[in-house]
């Protein structure tokens, strides 16, 4: 986590306005430093996805730039570096067994299929799936087919992981467990991942540093770092520390949200 | 549940098959017991006489309109597929040529089948032309429509990848539209046998070539009931079997990932 190495990611000034005529997201400005992870966190409607969408490249600003590692949109698979996203939903292939699901990325890429086999042999196993390979998707409950769906996103080594709540329709208890391992492969492959949730909670346990972000327009109001030792286990949420990180954070939502009444 | 999922399958088939046993019976007692003549209502048992004593003739008559159903299917899914594909292809193609595909679909055959027969010598091309009129607009509505209907977050996946035109298209939309095309097949499957026994009354061909709407149109003429219902009867059948057996290919293609076609676990 060198300070001085240059961002992953960087938005400039990046605006965005939908044809609705709805401010998505008032000029932003955010670097993300390698190995960090940055969560962004606010209410519905905040442009949070929009910002994440502008990060993968699969939106363009209106104005404003979006850089990563100093250059251009190059999608996944230049540069030499590979960007992958966790969407709100595991959107894996319904006709596609797990392993073919997560194999695909690398399909695309035209990975060979000896080496992509084994690539997703690894990916599958590193998030506790090795099990339902050959399964289809619908015969897997909610939390795994999230796993397979962080395996596809894993299997491409991504030097940059974008995550769009991707556990927020899971239960409490799922979402907790997949926290804690998420958390575990983020320190074990030294991904810097971009995290979205409106979770305060959430935010809290996983985070290097919190981008609190506010609605009409979407923007970010505030940048906290979550300056707690790693690794993070269940007990963290019990410490003294950890609620006085939660209530700092809802604090500024709170104050965000009072903002747009006045 | 194992048992009751197995004797709910059996009673699948005997039910339906005790309802036509009895409406059989019935049948055939009142036409005995009132002493109808076969010229107005022939007994079921007199209609299975017919089939096998005149089994060369039907059957022969059988394999004309069937050769000629099948064959306008085939052409149904082969065009139907590649005229959805271009649709989705670009909004100003379907815009421009949809409304046309409808109004094919709306006009009814009796009153093209005259003009088609006229228009082409052959008359087996044209029979097979009437019916490929009739079965072509679901396969194309049902598979446009499910090549549409594309997970969006699949597609920002395959943007993410950098997949092309063709990977989306063979990769993504194909297998998303499949289901929608087996629902369309089962509607024109009916239609295509429709529309050759329609065509076949318009054109009324006989000799060598002659279907079983010829055989149906010669037997009123000829007052030979029963041989009128043997033919319905092959008709009927006919139609069954093409529906059931794109049933079991929607099956054989679905049934390990799509909720149409998977077998409650129970």
């Amino acid at each position: 986590m060198a300070a001085g190495a240059a961002p992953v990611v960087e938005v400039a000034g990046a605006r965005k306005t939908y044809a609705t005529g709805t401010q998505a997201l008032a000029p932003v400005n955010l670097a993300v430093r390698p190995g960090e992870f940055l969560t962004l966190l606010g209410p519905s409607g905040c442009g949070k996805t929009t910002l994440l969408n502008l990060m993968a490249g699969l939106t363009l600003p209106d104005a404003g730039t979006v850089r990563w590692w100093g250059e251009g949109y190059g999608g996944t698979g230049t540069h030499g570096r590979r960007l992958a996203m966790v969407f709100q939903a595991p959107t894996l292939m319904p006709w596609a067994r797990i392993d073919a699901n997560v194999r695909l990325p690398l399909d695309l890429l035209g990975v060979p299929r000896v080496t992509a086999d084994s690539e997703v042999a690894a990916a599958l196993a590193l998030v506790g799936l090795a099990d339902a390979a050959r399964h289809f998707p619908r015969e897997l409950s909610g939390g795994m087919q999230m796993r397979a769906s962080i395996a596809r996103a894993l299997v491409t080594a991504p030097d940059l992981l974008l995550m769009d709540e991707p556990f927020g329709a899971l239960d409490e208890f799922t979402r907790q467990r997949l926290d804690s391992e998420l958390l575990a492969l983020w320190a074990a492959r030294g991904l810097t991942v971009v995290f979205v949730t409106h979770s305060i909670v959430e935010a809290v346990f996983l985070s290097t540093r919190v981008v609190v972000m506010a609605t009409r327009p979407g923007r970010v109001i505030a940048e906290v770092p979550i300056d707690e030792p790693f690794p993070r286990t269940e007990t963290f949420r019990l410490t003294p520390s950890f609620a006085a990180c939660g209530q700092r954070l809802s604090a500024l939502v709170a104050d965000a949200a009072a903002d747009i009444r006045r | 549940m194992k048992a009751s999922a197995g004797s709910s399958r059996v009673l699948q088939f005997a039910a339906p098959a005790l309802v036509a046993a009895v409406a059989l019976a019935l049948w055939q007692a009142l036409v005995v017991g009132y002493d109808v003549p076969a010229y107005l209502v022939p007994s079921p048992l007199a209609v299975l006489r017919t089939l096998i004593a005149d089994r060369e003739l039907l059957a022969a008559s059988l394999g004309v309109t069937l050769g000629i159903a099948l064959t306008a299917l085939a052409i149904s899914i082969v065009v139907g597929a590649v005229v959805a594909l271009v649709f989705v292809q670009s909004r100003w193609i379907e815009m421009s040529l949809f409304p046309y595909a409808v109004l094919l679909q709306v006009t009814p055959i009796v009153a093209i089948a005259p003009l088609i027969i006229i228009w082409v010598r052959d008359t087996r091309i044209a029979l097979v032309l009437c019916a490929v009129v009739v079965a072509i607009f679901p396969i194309i509505a049902n598979t446009t429509l499910g090549l549409r209907s594309v997970d969006p977050g699949l597609i920002n996946l395959f943007r993410m990848c950098r997949a092309g035109r063709w990977q989306i298209l063979l990769r993504l939309r194909i297998p998303t539209s499949l289901p929608y095309f087996f629902g369309g097949l089962r509607i024109a499957s009916g239609l295509s046998l429709i529309g050759a026994v329609v065509a076949e009354f318009v054109a009324g061909t006989g000799g060598q070539g002659a279907g079983l709407a010829y055989q149906i149109l010669l037997a009123g003429i000829q007052l030979n009931i029963p041989r009128l219902f043997a033919a319905l009867v092959l008709i009927t059948l006919t139609g069954v079997a093409l529906f059931a057996i794109t049933v079991a290919l929607s099956r054989l293609a679905l049934s390990r990932w799509h909720e149409s076609e998977v077998t409650p676990a129970d």
